[in-house]
């Protein structure tokens, strides 16, 4: 039991990693970006092409992922997302979907669509084990080592967003846009690097994720549902609260799955219907902020 | 005493930290010509979405003719009778004037549920509805959609709608915010030639609309009621002119310009 | 003074009036089974989902909920028709009748989940629900075949008298009815005072509860009814292909019937129509070009019609215009 719970924390810090760089594009200009999966599936290809191909070790691999959709991101943000932040929520909605919709087709072209399998070094492989009977804990390396990453970003995330000048531009231009450009700062600016480096840590996700979700064309389509879900429950007004939600995901995936396998995904998907309806701004929102 | 139409009493409305409206109460008799006053910020605004239901309040009480109707739903107090204008237009775009109050008035008259017969079927709705387009002189657009409107007809028609509801109290928010000088004068003889049983609540900061409209006045600053009392005393009291003019010398006794 | 109410009166009339254009419509898609037969099946195609672009038009393109996930209707009602013709009676009509009246319900059960919340709460919980519903068909195998899916679903002949036939004429015109007769009941729907609050509801939520409209119940009603004609479509696909799939619940129906209302325009109840005429005749086209990519093609003319402005698109010539903010 305390396995899965273990289980459960590393594939929602994973989940976490991958959802909020969508936290923060919702939160910040108000985007619905369906195709913020994509990015997350980029990573994963570049770590899986730069191993096969150019023998890269696994660790180079995380930073050129997380740097390479950092690009992919910016790129599309100044020319495709830009003119989109006032439109109607549809419109973006169809738009990430088509887009999303592009990206699987053409990783399905140039990659094929069987899964894709990362050789993760030595030292990553193997398992420890502690305590004894109902109470062993069982850690897969792989499994602490993305628990540590994860961890540790979020550490230094939460760090820049309050200690940092550009946290507070940030923090401001979240709560009130018009008011912090009237401040003169500059919210394009803010906006670009800050998707950038949603889009970055989608990307990083992707790749610290292969191994553990599996990494397909369809990637983006199968997990989109578990981003959102994050963001949905966890507000995106803080870094705690899709944080809790995506924990709260992991851990119910991975026990739900385990101990009711019949219904397996199903148990999500309630939990998280049951929750919005109860909360319909999500579980985590804070008091008088723009919801 | 029983004249009272509507009351709120000792209203307060708390987001997070910040005291939008502190105790304030408020009495509106039949046919009321009644203005709330008070600077940018005051929460006039505020106190008007308190009493429709748009907000909830943290404490304190509102009476509609006599009943409690503090956790009443917002439709349902248009029900009753209570009936509100915005400061910004709201409107729905892509019906025309024409359409727009065939709808109020086939809601208003319980049809609104009606999904057999077409909209227009009703000789009773069009009538009032056309009554309505000339009284405030929308008759000849009403066939062009609201969102090609020119903004003083917007306006003249946000008022329309909510006189369409047959409203027994009316919350007017700031009718002639942003409206053209040319246009306001159309408002301003709407405004006054409204039913005299029909009780009002004025919001504005046009003060020549307001003296030439209320009967009686209450000032607004900070979310709490400053005074209230009859145009003359209002207009009178050093604290009123105090907070729209602030302190300091007043116009006509500034020192000579320096050389 | 009388000669302006007859005015209103009239102009009010006259927006619910038939087109002249409408009944030639109709006449042509009535006809084009027998002057196309060999495209009877694709045209019943055509019919199927224009009356599912139709049940969302009601729910997005009136009410303005902005839902991924109305392929639950769909399939619910796809796979208990099926059911219902394969376990307890062969008659179509009866078969669309329990289609129709168990998507209802589902619609009635689901609609106070998008009462509250934003945009994406509604869109989140929509998609949750079809997926849920996805689930549920796969793992409940014994009674829906699972991922192989329902078949063997022989259908009786419809008012007794005419057999589903081969060529697929019969079915083509069997959906064609079933989609008139709905299209005409939506049609009187949207026209009324009711249609007119849903309008009100989707153009200023706000307003329409500051004139006494129960926004909540009448949101209910709306999905319901959507739910109600989503269902009928799906019933119909079972019934005519003789087969129900998981896939009659999975996110691309949801994001193609999206797609092809918006192309076909919302709001105005012909958008569907058009859509589904469009969209079926693009996938066919771009299919036999790229069978497997062309999903690829659906993208990009997605990310393109967004780009340029849904209406400049449908509208082409406004495509040079400044745009007027919608």
């Amino acid at each position: 039991m305390l396995t899965l719970l273990f289980d459960g924390i590393a594939y929602g810090m994973l989940l976490f990693i991958l959802a909020l760089g969508l936290a923060v594009t919702m939160g910040l200009m108000n985007f619905i970006n369906l195709a913020h999966g994509a990015f997350a599936m980029a990573g994963g290809y570049i770590t899986v092409l730069l191993m096969q191909r150019a023998g890269v070790p696994f660790l180079l691999c995380l930073p050129a992922a997380f740097l390479g959709a950092a690009l992919l991101g910016a790129v599309l943000e100044r020319t495709l997302y830009r003119p989109l932040y006032r439109k109607p929520h549809l419109d973006q909605v169809l738009f990430s979907i088509g887009l999303t919709f592009m990206a699987v087709a053409s990783i399905d072209w140039f990659m094929g669509s069987t899964q894709q399998f990362i050789q993760l070094p030595q030292w990553l492989k193997g398992r420890t084990e502690i305590g004894t009977g109902a109470w062993t804990l069982g850690m897969g390396h792989y499994r602490l080592f993305i628990i540590a990453v994860c961890a540790a970003l979020t550490v230094v995330l939460q760090y820049i967003l309050s200690n940092t000048r550009f946290g507070s531009r940030l923090r401001a231009s979240v709560d009130d846009q018009r008011v912090a450009a009237g401040l003169g700062i500059n919210v394009n600016m803010v906006f670009l690097s800050t998707f950038a480096f949603g889009c970055g840590l989608a990307g990083l996700g992707g790749a610290l994720g292969a191994e553990v979700l599996g990494l397909d064309p369809t990637f983006p389509l199968k997990f989109m549902i578990y981003f959102l879900i994050v963001v949905a429950v966890g507000g995106t007004s803080s870094i705690t609260g899709p944080l809790l939600a995506a924990l709260l995901l992991g851990i119910a995936d991975v026990a739900g799955k385990y101990y009711i396998p019949k219904m397996g995904a199903f148990i999500v998907y309630l939990l998280m219907i049951a929750i919005l309806i109860w909360r319909p701004q999500g579980l985590f929102v804070r008091q008088g902020g723009k919801a | 005493m029983s004249d009272v139409v509507l009351s709120c009493q000792g209203l307060v409305k708390k987001f997070g930290g910040i005291t939008a409206t502190s105790d304030v109460t408020l009495d509106l008799r039949r046919g009321a010509r009644h203005a709330l006053i008070g600077p940018n910020g005051a929460g006039k605004t505020t106190l008007v979405n308190l009493l429709t239901g748009v907000l909830e309040p943290t404490a304190g009480r509102i009476v509609l003719d006599g009943q409690d109707i503090t956790n009443l739903a917002p439709h349902l107090r248009v029900r009753r009778g209570m009936v509100r204008t915005f400061q910004i237009n709201q409107l729905f775009a892509s019906m025309t004037p024409l359409q727009t109050l065939a709808l109020v008035v086939s809601q208003q008259r319980g049809q609104g549920g009606r999904f057999w017969q077409p909209l227009g079927r009703d000789r009773a709705v069009a009538q009032r509805a056309e009554q309505l387009l000339e009284s405030f002189r929308l008759a000849e657009v009403m066939d062009v959609p609201t969102e090609q409107l020119a903004y003083g007809k917007r306006r003249l028609l946000e008022i329309a709608i909510a006189l369409a509801c047959e409203p027994r109290v009316l919350l007017l928010d700031e009718p002639v915010a942003g409206v053209p000088a040319g246009e306001r004068e159309e408002i301003l003889q709407t405004v006054a030639a409204l039913p005299a049983d029909v009780s009002v609540l004025l919001i504005e900061h046009d003060m020549d609309l307001v003296f030439s409209f209320a009967k009686r006045m209450t000032v607004l600053v900070n979310g709490a009621v400053l005074t209230e009392g009859d145009p003359d005393a209002i207009a009178a009291d050093p604290r009123v002119r105090e907070v729209y003019l602030g302190h300091g010398e007043t116009a006509g006794e500034e020192e000579p310009a320096h050389a | 003074m009388s000669d302006n109410t007859s005015r209103a009166h009239l102009s009010l009339l006259d927006a619910t009036r038939w087109r002249v254009w409408e009944p030639l419509l109709w006449i042509a898609a009535f006809a084009a089974p027998f002057v196309l037969s060999q495209h009877a099946a694709i045209i019943n195609e055509i019919a199927i989902v224009a009356l599912f672009a139709l049940s969302l038009d009601l729910v997005l393109g009136f009410t303005g909920i902005v839902s991924l996930g109305h392929a639950a209707f769909f399939g619910f009602g796809a796979y208990t028709a099926a059911l219902f013709a394969k376990h307890v009676m062969p008659d179509p009509l009866v078969g669309l009748a329990v289609g129709i009246a168990t998507s209802t319900l589902l619609g009635a059960f689901a609609s106070f989940t998008v009462q509250r919340g934003s945009d994406l709460t509604r869109l989140m919980v929509t998609l949750g629900a079809a997926l849920i519903l996805l689930e549920l068909a796969n793992k409940l195998d014994w009674l829906t075949g699972g991922a192989d899916g329902l078949q063997g679903v022989v259908m009786g002949p419809v008012l007794g008298r005419f057999e589903f036939d081969l060529a697929g004429r019969t079915a083509a015109w069997y959906s064609l009815t079933v989609l008139l007769v709905l299209f005409v009941i939506a049609r009187r729907l949207v026209h009324s005072p009711f249609g007119a609050t849903l309008k009100a509801i989707r153009d200023n939520r706000l307003r329409a509860m500051a004139i006494g409209i129960p926004v909540g119940s009448r949101i209910t009603v709306a999905y319901t009814i959507a739910a109600a004609l989503a269902g009928a479509a799906g019933a119909l696909l079972a019934q005519t292909t003789g087969f129900a799939s998981l896939d009659v619940f999975e996110f691309h129906r949801s994001a193609d019937v999206m797609l092809i209302l918006v192309v076909g325009g919302t709001g105005w109840l012909y958008g569907g129509v058009l859509g589904a005429i469009v969209f079926k005749l693009m996938q066919d086209f771009l299919s036999a070009i790229t069978p497997q990519y062309w999903t690829f093609w659906l993208g990009l003319f997605l990310v393109v019609l967004v780009l340029v402005g849904r209406d400049r698109l449908l509208k082409p010539w406004t495509l040079f215009q400044r745009g007027r903010t919608a």
